[in-house]
């Protein structure tokens, strides 16, 4: 039930007020930072008036950073991250609702799962794996006795390898195996209607016919909706890339971000380059800020289900 | 064109059964309607004819083909669903087409067919629209046109007409009748709705919880119900229903309450002593003088009809009516009597429900 009274509605303005004001206030505080002289931002007291070296600034943070090389890097992840998610997402989703099999409640289950146990959780044996890829199936063949029947029959060391240190795949992989994505298009086919389905077998579609069709097109919402959530997930990537990139050659803007940030390393024990930090922030924030600008009109509607 | 043949079918649902054993044959061209109230299993009975459906156990052949185990596409059938199930973000034409597109139809020839059919509908100036634009006799007829383009052998319909308001609904009635006539496919149809059954249909089946109770004519249907369910459902107003006991001495049932309609000494003869219902249309039932008819009731309400008035009344406890045009307004509790002629009678056996043939002068039947 939703009541209008005045003093409701002054209650909850002042907590969406207060909302915006946390929101937005470091969001500020970051734009006239970028946009002072060194001396102004180290001033006491502060200066809350933004200056006018923001242009300065941001091409000394790009320059600083190469910034250059590592957006087309950064690039790379997200969009990896989204192309891979919406197709293993809807496949998935497609096999778990259209299709009537013993398997359907398991797949189900073992994808609920990966909801409970993030990156973040298991990092530690997904590094493990990442540096070699095949060892989960090395171990099944050492444990079951595969490795040494095999070596006593044919005299093969079996030592399975597939480093995915400082690598796309290794960057990536990792990121698209999660099931919000799986859930967001299971919703999305649990509102088909059971006759459509049963139109299109009728009109002679097969289930491939059917997903290509019918579902994806009805999907589109949906998938900008992921596809935008995606990227920005996979743009903020920090923790995992900080952990199996070495070569700054794969390195990532949120992970460069970090070597402007002032600490003895960078600095030497001088004062900090504040105003490059708070430049090099506005540069990494743009691009999923543009993203969500542009999508916004798909991805709200693809959340909402309206589009049907 | 294809005929159908149904035998011995079943179908449960983990332990529920909901088709219990039905036979049914259908003739080529011929236009069959599955008449039951809501549950009784038409839909899942249609489904399993268009392959929707697994066959839990008997046989279904297309053309005396054996399909249990084919898919959809492999039984020559085109499906008219209740919510139209069209494509949402394909134009109409797209619509229309999109069996032909699967079916590898170049691109060319199936714009020239989707037209062609468009235009038999009226949907020419819609090909350009979504769907979710359109009225609902609209969609109805984008529905009928994918339907009809494939050239179906059999089209089988699923109660299409019952999101429609009244007036469209006769309407579409209609159309789908026409189109029936234009392109003699194998049609199945079903309602729940009495009067689209009875128009429409060549022959009816009426569905009771899972069995079929008769098949037959819409005239045989409404003459000779063989059930009391099938005469409690054909109808409107329903069919009166009265229990008595037939006795051989008067020739005659007699009701509970006294009264006695004679019926031929030769059937009375052979069911001396049976109970049964006697069942007796309101619209050809009259009215008279309290005790000049067969027998008298007590006046509950009137109601108006325009041509006619329907006139309820009781007997004894047991509601009855009498539709006339004929019509009296009387005072609630006022004795009037009701004028049943002979051959307006029904007459069922009161334990099986089974209609008892009494018009033939020789023997008293049960039809099976
Ligand atoms: N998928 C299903 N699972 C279980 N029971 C079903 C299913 N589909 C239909 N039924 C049951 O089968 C019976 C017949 O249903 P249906 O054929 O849809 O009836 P109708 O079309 O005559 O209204 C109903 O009792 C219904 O509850
Ligand atoms: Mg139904």
């Amino acid at each position: 039930m939703i009541e209008r009274t005045p003093w409701l509605n002054l209650v909850t303005h002042a907590i969406l007020f207060t909302g915006l004001f946390i929101l937005v206030v470091p969001i500020y505080l970051v734009i006239v930072a970028a946009s002072q002289t060194l001396p102004d931002v180290m001033a006491i007291p502060a200066k809350l008036l933004p200056g006018d070296q923001l242009l300065v600034n941001i091409r000394a943070a790009w320059e600083e950073a190469a910034f250059g090389t590592k957006f087309t890097n950064t690039m790379i992840l997200p969009t990896g991250v989204v192309v891979g998610k919406i197709v293993i997402a809807a496949l998935t989703a497609f096999g778990i609702v259209f299709f009537n099999h013993r398997l359907r409640m398991p797949i189900f289950w073992m994808v609920f799962i990966t909801l409970m146990l993030p990156l973040e959780v298991r990092i530690v044996p997904t590094y493990a794996v990442a540096a070699n890829a095949l060892s989960p199936f090395q171990t099944i063949l050492d444990v079951t006795g595969f490795s040494w029947l095999i070596n006593a029959v044919s005299g093969i060391e079996v030592a399975l390898e597939w480093n995915l240190l400082n690598s796309y795949t290794g960057l990536i992989m990792p990121l698209v195996a999660t099931a919000t994505g799986t859930f967001l298009y299971r919703q999305f086919f649990l509102t088909i209607p059971d006759e459509l389905v049963e139109a299109a077998k009728m009109d002679g579609a097969g289930p491939l016919r059917f997903l290509w069709d019918i579902l994806i097109p009805l999907s589109r919402t949906n998938m900008a909706a992921l596809a935008t959530i995606m990227f920005v997930v996979g743009w903020n990537q920090y923790l995992w890339p900080l952990l199996i990139i070495t070569d700054p050659s794969y390195g990532v803007a949120a992970v460069e971000l970090s070597r402007l940030v002032p600490n003895m390393n960078t600095t030497g024990g001088d004062i900090p380059n504040w105003h490059w930090a708070m430049a090099g922030t506005l540069i990494v924030m743009l691009p999923p800020v543009a993203v969500v600008i542009f999508m916004q009109r798909w991805f709200v509607r693809g959340l909402i289900n309206t589009d049907k | 064109m294809a005929d159908i043949s149904i035998r011995d079918v079943r179908k449960s649902y983990g332990k529920d059964e909901v088709i219990h054993g039905v036979n049914l044959d259908i003739q080529t061209g011929e236009f069959v309607v599955i008449l039951g109230p809501s549950g009784c299993g038409k839909s899942t009975l249609l489904r399993m004819i268009a392959g929707l459906e697994d066959i839990t156990s008997g046989e279904i052949t297309i053309a005396e083909k054996v399909v249990n185990h084919l898919e959809p596409r492999e039984r020559g059938c085109a499906m008219v669903f209740q919510n139209y199930a069209l494509y949402p973000h394909m134009t109409v034409a797209d619509n229309i087409g999109y069996a032909l597109k699967v079916a590898g139809m170049p691109t060319a020839e199936r714009i020239e067919k989707v037209k062609q059919v468009a235009s038999s509908v009226g949907l020419t100036e819609f090909l350009d629209r979504r769907p979710g634009v359109l009225s609902g006799g609209q969609r109805q007829r984008v529905a009928m046109a994918r339907a009809i383009i494939r050239e179906p052998e059999v089209f089988l319909f699923d109660e299409p007409l019952s999101n429609l308001d009244a007036k469209l609904r006769v309407q579409m009635r209609h159309e789908i009748r026409r189109i029936h006539n234009r392109v003699k496919a194998t049609s199945v149809f079903v309602t729940h709705d009495q009067h689209e059954g009875m128009t429409l249909a060549d022959r009816m089946v009426i569905m009771n919880k899972g069995t079929i109770d008769q098949v037959g004519t819409p005239e045989e249907v409404y003459n000779a119900p063989a059930t009391t369910y099938v005469a409690g459902f054909i109808g409107s107003p329903a069919m009166n229903f009265l229990p008595g006991r037939v006795l051989a001495s008067h020739a005659a049932v007699v009701l509970e309450e006294g009264s006695s309609l004679p019926i031929p000494s030769q059937a009375a003869q052979t069911m001396d002593g049976k109970l049964v219902q006697i069942g007796a249309r309101p619209e050809a039932l009259s009215l008279c003088r309290p005790g000049s008819g067969t027998l008298t009731a007590t006046f509950e309400f009137y109601e108006e009809l325009g041509s006619e008035g329907l006139h309820h009344l009781k007997i004894e406890d047991v509601q009855f009516s009498v539709l006339s045009e004929n019509k009296m307004r009387l005072d609630e509790g006022t004795q009037i009597g009701v004028t049943i002629p002979q051959e307006a009678l029904h007459i069922f056996d009161a334990d099986t429900g089974r209609r008892i043939e009494i018009s033939d002068p020789i023997h008293a039947i049960e039809t099976a």
